[in-house]
């Protein structure tokens, strides 16, 4: 049995969160679609939270939330003007999204409900089949850890592809 | 009144086919760009709840998320670039007007 | 036997026809003349040494101690070895007849090679003519020192196609062409039939080698079994079968039709390759396998009467003919099937309830009348193509009162004529009276027969030399004063005349007989007599009609035009071949089967083809660029193969 308070906060954020990533894709304002991406990714970070990946939620914050949306922002502001709107779509394109979406929608959900899940398991039964709480100490030993599920190939990989970002980034940005 | 493991799925799914719906919609490609963050996220935010009720001892799923948004963050740098210069190229980021590989 | 000798007979003339044919190009006409007569003529003095050797050496090899000469292979090697039965060898065969060819082909090859140097002398293509005469010489070698039947069949196919290309030689010329592609499409033919009877031969018996087959010829009757096909024995078809490539190569009815056609040829090819040599391939053929064809006497019996028709029927037509090669070219047949009906009238015994003397007399006469034909027939082609030469045209009413102009080519056709005639003490004589001898012995039909076609030959020989030599002076003659070739025409014709005149004599019994034994030619005095008195009236009834001018031949034209006509046209032989070729096979057959072709096979190909453009044109506009059709694409995709995936599992 889960909190009242852990479930409220649940529906809020969930409505929150499909209702911005619906609006994200919707708007015609491409700054206002950047905001609502915003919310969406924040209510994912709250989601982390609650389901108890804290260090998780704060890089979320951090890199997408703050990091990957001024990105977003400064494009678009160097790339539009003030209250600039989108066209409205062509019909055929709406079709195919609408159809897209919905039916993915569908066969998807539909599906998710026929699998054979753990649908009885709470998020409260879940924390506590858990072990102890995740603590930085061991998300750092994992993360530059060489043994059985530590990820130093990875991480350095990820190093050596931001590294390689940034170079590729200044170069195709350069001015000719 | 549980949060089952579907309660969080289902947004998931919703998250990702706003994604593609917007993908497919959109002709701004900063737009498409930001579907595309919403798809992302909706994979990352599935990995992380299989984490939480399918294995709740261990901690794969998080490192996969993690993993993933320092990715995401180096994909939509580079991605922002290549719009940026394609807008200097043609004046718009409109991706039906993106007609010819070399400007 | 040292294999030297015999491996250089072959080498040289294929060797001439790589250093002519690739080297021509860059040959003066002399060097290259020179270099394929002195070619030919080692070749000749090669052959000449090997065939002494094997008659007059006395070796065990060649002869054992009863006198009885002995086949004896010089080198078998094996050239393609498919399976552990069926193996292709290669080698060099001595025996008696290929002792014989060997002399015969290299004497008139060498003949006519030199004959070539004044007759073509003018003739663009000189070297590449040289060069196709050493490549028949090669092939027709080949041929007769075969070891076994395959490799024979091989070199037959060269002949073949040594023919093809001398006949067509003057390429620019419509007739020749089509000539030439008549002559190989018929061969060609006629050469299915033998490839089919080689290998039922080759599958019943397990051996494609002449000695084997010959040596133990019931070997052939036994292991067939019983098996019969159609009403006939498996080994009768297979014999009568082997031997219609006989009949194409050799002209026999109703193969026939090319050889006249061929004389579209060089004159001096017309000679060597369709008068000597590759013409009698055939009568070669069926005397190395007389053997096996004494043990299926219905194959015989078919020889027989395919030669006999053809010989009666060849005669007949070069009564009626214009052009002096084509008469040539029926004679030719005609004294062919007359081998033929020889071969077949012989026996390698003594059939039951007869009293022969010699049962394989038919076998040495037309092994005789093989060597003094080839001679006699050569110099008058040889002649002919003097003539020729000479009032360029082919047709005897071009000539007419020659004997004046050309007094060599007079007294050596007249030599011809003679042999050809049997009139003694001419070649053809002799070798004529021992194949009438056979006949008679065989029975008094085949010899009455055959008589009559002596006789026809008597007549039709003396109208043409009478036509040329006598008749009437032709008025063109003022203009262009015709005389006899150059030396290197007129010593062939001379050398060739002699030969004619004292070949009789040749004791050809001792050297060439059905089993190796040697037999003492003696005159049947009684069939000499009645054969000589038959020449003599026919060469009388010719000197009435045409040793003057007058309108005796052309009121017996008038008397029976039909048939005149009907001669004359070779009794419309090719428009009955026209006729089932043109309207039956490929009006008919081919038609329909071009029909199939074309609206069914194509059309579904086609038809494929179409659907394909069709369709790729219907979804090009899929490929369009745009990334997020395609993303839509792929995910319908993806959603419809997880539903897919979904229902199955479900």
């Amino acid at each position: 049995m889960d909190s009242v308070g852990n479930i409220i906060l649940y529906f809020v954020v969930a409505i929150a969160m499909v209702f911005s990533a619906f609006m994200a894709v919707t708007t015609t304002k491409i700054l206002r679609a950047a905001t609502y991406l915003l919310f969406s990714l924040i209510c994912t970070a709250i989601f982390y939270f609650q389901l108890g990946y804290q260090f998780l939620g704060a890089v979320q914050i951090a890199v997408y939330a703050g990091g990957i949306m001024v990105l977003f922002v400064f494009a678009i502001i160097l790339t539009h003007k003030p209250n600039e709107k989108s066209a409205p779509l062509e019909a055929h394109r709406k079709f195919t999204g609408i159809a897209a979406s919905v039916i993915g929608a569908v066969l998807l959900i539909l599906a998710l409900f026929k699998m054979p899940l753990v649908k009885g398991v709470s998020l409260a039964q879940a924390f506590s089949y858990g072990g102890p709480q995740l603590t930085m100490h061991d998300i750092g030993t994992a993360l530059v850890g060489s043994d059985k599920f530590q990820y130093l190939l990875p991480f350095e990989a990820v190093s050596v592809l931001l590294l390689a970002c940034i170079i590729g980034g200044v170069v195709i940005a350069r001015k000719k | 009144m549980d949060i089952s493991i579907l309660w969080y799925l289902v947004p998931s799914i919703l998250l990702f086919v706003c994604g593609v719906y917007g993908f497919i919609t959109r002709k701004n490609m900063i737009a498409m760009l930001i579907s595309l963050e919403l798809m992302l996220n909706s994979a990352d935010l599935n990995f992380v709840i299989f984490n939480r009720y399918l294995f709740p001892g261990s901690m794969e799923g998080m490192m996969f998320t993690l993993f993933a948004i320092a990715i995401a963050a180096a994909e939509t740098a580079i991605a922002i670039a290549i719009i940026i210069n394609i807008y200097r190229a043609i004046g718009n980021t409109n991706v039906t007007d993106i007609k010819e590989m070399k400007f | 036997m040292d294999i030297t000798l015999p491996i250089l007979i072959l080498a040289i003339p294929i060797a001439m026809f790589l250093i002519l044919g690739i080297g021509g190009v860059v040959m003066p006409r002399k060097v290259a003349g020179v270099l394929g007569i002195l070619g030919m003529g080692t070749c000749a003095v090669l052959a000449y040494t090997v065939a002494f050797t094997y008659f007059f050496s006395g070796a065990p090899d060649f002869i054992n101690e009863f006198g009885q000469r002995l086949q004896y292979q010089v080198f078998d090697c094996t050239w393609l070895a498919f399976t552990d039965k069926l193996v292709v060898k290669l080698g060099f065969l001595l025996d008696p007849i290929s002792a014989m060819m060997l002399i015969v082909i290299t004497t008139i090859s060498f003949f006519v090679h030199l004959y070539s140097w004044g007759y073509m002398e003018h003739e663009p293509g000189f070297q590449r003519y040289y060069a196709f005469l050493s490549l028949f010489s090669f092939s027709m070698l080949g041929l007769v020192v075969a070891t076994n039947i395959f490799q024979m069949y091989i070199f037959w196919e060269l002949v073949g196609v040594s023919s093809y290309l001398l006949i067509g030689f003057f390429y620019k010329l419509p007739s020749a062409v089509s000539a030439s592609k008549k002559a190989f499409i018929v061969t060609r033919f006629a050469d299915l039939g033998f490839l089919i009877g080689i290998l039922l031969l080759s599958y019943y018996t397990d051996t494609f080698n002449f000695q084997a087959l010959t040596s133990n010829p019931e070997l052939v009757m036994a292991e067939c079994g019983g098996a019969t096909f159609m009403g006939a024995s498996v080994m009768t078809w297979a014999m009568v079968l082997i031997f219609m490539g006989g009949m194409g190569k050799s002209a026999m009815m109703p193969l026939h039709i090319w050889l006249p056609d061929a004389m579209e040829g060089p004159t001096p090819v017309s000679a060597l390759i369709h008068a000597a040599t590759m013409v009698v391939a055939g009568v070669y053929l069926v005397a190395r396998m007389f053997p096996c064809y004494c043990q299926v006497p219905a194959s015989m019996d078919f020889v027989g009467v395919v030669g006999a028709i053809t010989a009666f029927y060849a005669a007949v037509v070069a009564c009626c003919q214009v052009d002096i090669k084509r008469v040539l070219a029926f004679s030719t047949i005609s004294q062919i099937a007359f081998m033929m009906v020889s071969l077949a009238v012989a026996r390698d015994y003594i059939p039951v309830g007869e009293h022969w003397h010699a049962p394989g007399l038919g076998y040495m006469a037309s092994m005789f009348h093989l060597f003094t034909h080839a001679m006699f027939k050569a110099l008058l082609f040889l002649g002919a193509g003097c003539l020729i030469h000479a009032v360029h045209s082919n047709d005897y009413t071009a000539m007419g009162g020659l004997r004046k102009y050309m007094p060599i080519t007079h007294w050596t056709f007249l030599i011809g004529c003679l042999a050809i005639a049997g009139i003694p003490p001419f070649s053809g004589f002799f070798s004529k009276d021992e194949m009438l001898a056979a006949m008679y012995q065989n029975s008094f039909f085949w010899g009455a027969w055959m008589s009559m076609v002596a006789g026809l030959t008597a007549f039709y020989m003396f109208r043409l030399y009478y036509l040329i030599f006598w008749w009437d002076e032709n008025p063109h003659y003022q203009h262009h004063k015709p005389h006899d070739g150059p030396w290197q025409m007129s010593l062939p014709l001379i050398i060739l005349a002699l030969v004619s005149c004292v070949a009789g004599f040749i004791p050809f019994g001792e050297f060439v007989t059905y089993n190796g034994e040697p037999y003492h030619i003696h005159l049947e005095t009684a069939v000499a007599l009645t054969s000589v008195a038959i020449a003599l009236i026919a060469i009388a009834l010719a000197t009435w009609l045409y040793a003057k001018k007058n309108d005796k031949p052309a009121k017996m034209r008038a008397a029976l035009p039909t048939l005149w006509e009907a001669a004359h046209r070779r009794f419309y032989w090719d428009e009955i071949y026209q006729f089932v070729t043109h309207k039956i096979i490929f009006g008919i057959i081919c038609n329909s089967i071009a029909w199939f072709d074309r609206h069914v096979i194509d059309a579904t190909m086609d038809g494929f083809a179409k659907i394909t453009q069709k369709g790729s044109y219907a979804i090009r506009g899929m490929q369009n660029g745009h990334i997020q059709a395609y993303v839509a694409w792929y995910f319908f995709g993806a959603l419809a193969l997880a539903a897919v995936v979904w229902l199955c599992l479900v």
